[in-house]
């Protein structure tokens, strides 16, 4: 148990930055504010280096599922391309159809921008290693990241473009049908470690590593967040609303420049934040396959060693990335190699069948917590 | 009689002539009840470059070039039928040997175009991924035509009597090579893409046609043959040599997207394997080139001889259209490909009417896509398999 308690205090940045500053001669209160900025600043890089890395997986990725090269002259392995896109786009002039209803048409990529970005609040890499830990970090996911429909649904509809008004149409329709059964399946992982909170998620699957993770408890329920996360993600099997061959690019056919830029970046972003809520929900967040008590034990290092702590924050940051690119690589993968579905084959699967067996996920979780609550977290 | 409407609005959506899926710059004024589809009108004419009149005053060799942009993907197929309406009417037989260097171009070419619908089709869909597979073989038989004739797409191959070259040296061994690369790789597109759950409920009676209305529409190719009638006109006219070969009509008898598939994929393995018959039975030897050979043996050479005489050796500049009309087709990859020629003993042809499968498969569209959904006009307009270039002409 003493192990368990070290780790629990952990690297605790906000402490010793504060006392940092204060040892430096700065007044308690300007110290506490300093310290504020500096985990905005490190989530927004945090997530934009994650938008940026993912559009250039995509790039790589889906060259090798073509047999191509794919970008390789913009720097090492075409490293540069994301930067040069970004370059690209906020340069090019950010056009405003003449008919288009100017301030929605402005405010909706930010709405869905600024939607995924506040996700990442409660997203943890590690013991004390997120903005906020707030006891209803799953719940505040599901809630913030269903305004981001509202901004999709206005910029279809402010664009005055028919397509763009079907493309937001499809997108909210299908927001709304898949974050219930996304909701369903957090419901269950978030009722076997009794609360919301995404650490305590975490610490519920580290007893024994690998085997504990919620993956081998929520088979089904895995599936099904992993389905429903790829709707919400409008990735390939379900990228409905911006269907390229049904909707030419659906409610983002009228955007330019800086504005397409949030939607693309938005979408990446909530890909990679899917991923993230894959790892921390199923495949035991920063744990190692091995807890990390076991390895501190074998080399016979003390788990308060501040340099072991440091080890312990980097491995569990690179396990975090591994599994959530896992996930990106799973997705990118997929989107390269299967056709899209129709509307109404995803309304179907979204409300017929994901719904109802998370619903049966749900109550078998509760019962299986009831029956065994040693293993189903009691 | 107070009742209450509930219906919403329609919405009238214009696609095309630029969108992404169609195929060039067909224009589809679709109405739409949300996202079902109530009614859909094909807008033609944007590609329209007057094709039938241009060829009133060119010589069939002058017309040559031009044939290959009506259907831009099966190019040799144009150029057969634009050689075989005057070689027909005029009644200049064709030497064996080009007989069978046509029906290797012909039956390449029929590949290469249904590989490009494979990919278009699939794209449509939504999986981009098959579309570069298909390139990739497709690239190989435009190596093996630039090699034959010195073009990629526009060969300009094709003459009265005969073809224009004969075979380089090699080139049948390259070719025999590129068909048994192949042929694992349909099965490849078949493991990837057949028994995909996906693909299988976005195609599966989906568009589905009937065998009296296919026939009704006039519908040909594999429209027609996907819906149960078996109708080839490489079996039904017997032109060229396809009697000689050892082949089967690929059928099906659902009639939806599906169905013309299959037919589609069978196809180019059936015609893989015609072509190594071709490469097999081609008379004069298949190995040497017989331009090369007659020079070598002088004007004694057996290559002298009427058997041989118009490969490469006689083009037909002031070749004469005689006096009569006739309608003359061949089995196209989307379907029958006609041309209905009238002569005036001139070299020009007096009228020149083609019958573009396209154009006529392109007419049932309204009626399969009313009660779908909008994805649903993609996946049925690329099972239709047009090529705007044919169909505007």
């Amino acid at each position: 148990m003493a192990t368990e308690i070290g780790l629990a205090q952990g690297i605790d940045l906000q402490r010793s930055t504060v006392a940092l500053l204060t040892e430096l001669g700065v007044p308690l209160v300007v110290a506490q504010v300093l310290w504020m900025l500096l985990p905005m600043v490190a989530i927004v890089l945090v997530a934009t280096v994650g938008a940026l890395v993912c559009t250039w997986l995509e790039r790589k990725i889906s060259a090798a599922a073509q047999q191509r090269i794919g970008p390789e002259y913009a720097g090492p392995f075409g490293l540069v391309i994301p930067i040069a896109d970004v370059a690209k786009l906020l340069v090019k002039g950010n056009l405003v159809p003449a008919s288009a209803d100017p301030l929605l048409f402005s405010l909706a990529p930010a709405i869905v921008f600024i939607s995924v970005f506040l996700c990442y609040l409660v997203v943890p890499f590690g013991q004390n290693l997120l903005i906020s830990n707030l006891g209803t970090g799953i719940f505040f996911i599901i809630a913030v990241s269903s305004i981001a429909p509202i901004g999709l649904l206005m910029a279809g509809y402010a664009s005055n473009n028919k397509y763009s008004l079907l493309g937001g149409l499809r997108a909210a329709a299908q927001s709304i049908s898949y974050e219930i059964p996304l909701a369903l399946a957090a419901l269950a992982v978030a009722m076997m470690s009794n609360g919301l909170d995404t650490v305590q998620i975490v610490h519920q699957q580290e007893g024994l590593g690998l085997l504990t993770w919620n993956v081998w408890r929520q088979p089904v329920g895995f599936v099904i967040f992993l389905i429903a996360a790829l709707a919400e993600c409008e990735r390939m099997p379900f990228d409905l609303p911006e269907a390229e061959e049904e909707l030419v690019a659906g409610y983002q056919t009228e955007y330019a420049g800086a504005n397409f830029m949030l939607f693309y970046g938005g979408s990446y972003a909530n890909l990679f934040l899917a991923g993230l809520l894959v790892s921390v929900m199923y495949l035991g967040g920063w744990s190692l396959p091995v807890p990390i008590e076991a390895i501190g034990q074998a080399l016979r290092i003390a788990p308060t060693e501040p340099l072991w702590q440091v080890v312990a924050a980097l491995l569990g940051i690179t396990m975090m990335l591994l599994k959530t690119f896992a996930f990106i690589f799973f997705a990118i993968l997929l989107r390269w190699t299967v056709p899209r579905v129709r509307i109404d084959q995803l309304l179907d699967l979204g409300w017929k069948f994901l719904l109802p067996i998370g619903l049966a996920n749900l109550l078998v979780t509760a019962a299986l917590k009831l029956a065994f609550p040693g293993a189903f977290g009691g | 009689m107070a009742t209450i409407e509930t219906r919403a609005e329609r919405m009238i959506l214009n696609m095309g002539p630029h969108h992404p899926s169609m195929h060039g710059v067909l224009r589809l004024i679709v109405t739409l009840d949300g996202e079902n589809v109530v009614d859909c009108e094909p807008v033609l004419g944007y590609l329209h470059r007057s094709m039938e009149k241009i060829a009133e005053n060119r010589t069939v060799v002058q017309y040559l070039p031009y044939v290959t942009r009506w259907d831009y993907l099966a190019t040799m197929f144009t150029e057969a039928i634009t050689v075989n309406a005057p070689e027909k009417l005029a009644d200049v037989p064709v030497p064996k040997r080009a007989s069978y260097i046509r029906m290797i171009m012909l039956e390449l070419s029929r590949v290469a175009s249904h590989l490009l619908w494979l990919g278009t089709f699939v794209a449509d869909i939504g999986a981009q991924t098959p579309f570069f597979y298909v390139f990739r073989e497709r690239e190989m038989i435009y190596d093996l035509f630039e090699a034959a004739t010195g073009m990629r797409m526009m060969h300009n191959y094709f003459r009265v009597g005969g073809v224009a070259a004969d075979l380089p040296y090699g080139w049948v061994d390259k070719c025999e090579d590129f068909c048994q690369y192949f042929l694992p790789k349909v099965d490849e597109y078949e493991r990837l893409i057949t028994n995909n759950p996906i693909f299988r409920r976005r195609v599966e009676g989906i568009g589905t046609i009937t065998r009296d209305e296919a026939i009704a529409w006039g519908l040909s190719g594999p429209m027609l043959r996907g819906s149960g009638v078996q109708w080839d006109l490489r079996r039904v006219d017997r032109y060229e040599c396809y009697d000689e070969l050892d082949w089967e009509v690929q059928w099906e008898t659902a009639g939806d997207c599906l169905a013309r598939y299959f037919v589609r994929v069978r196809e180019m393995r059936e015609s893989t394997k015609m072509v190594l018959q071709c490469l097999r039975q081609m008379p004069g030897g298949p190995y040497e080139n017989l331009e090369a050979q007659r020079i070598a043996g002088g004007p004694k050479s057996e290559w002298n001889g009427a058997e041989y005489q118009f490969i490469s050796k006689k083009p037909s500049p002031t070749f004469k259209v005689p006096k009569g009309e006739h309608y003359v087709r061949v089995e196209a990859p989307k379907g029958e490909l006609g041309v209905y020629l009238i002569g005036e003993d001139s070299v020009f042809p007096w009228r020149w009417k083609i019958r573009p499968p396209g154009f006529i498969n392109l007419q049932v569209l309204p009626q399969l896509v009313r009660g779908m959904k909008i994805a649903d006009i993609m996946a049925i307009l690329g099972s239709v398999d047009i090529i705007m270039g044919e169909v505007d002409r």
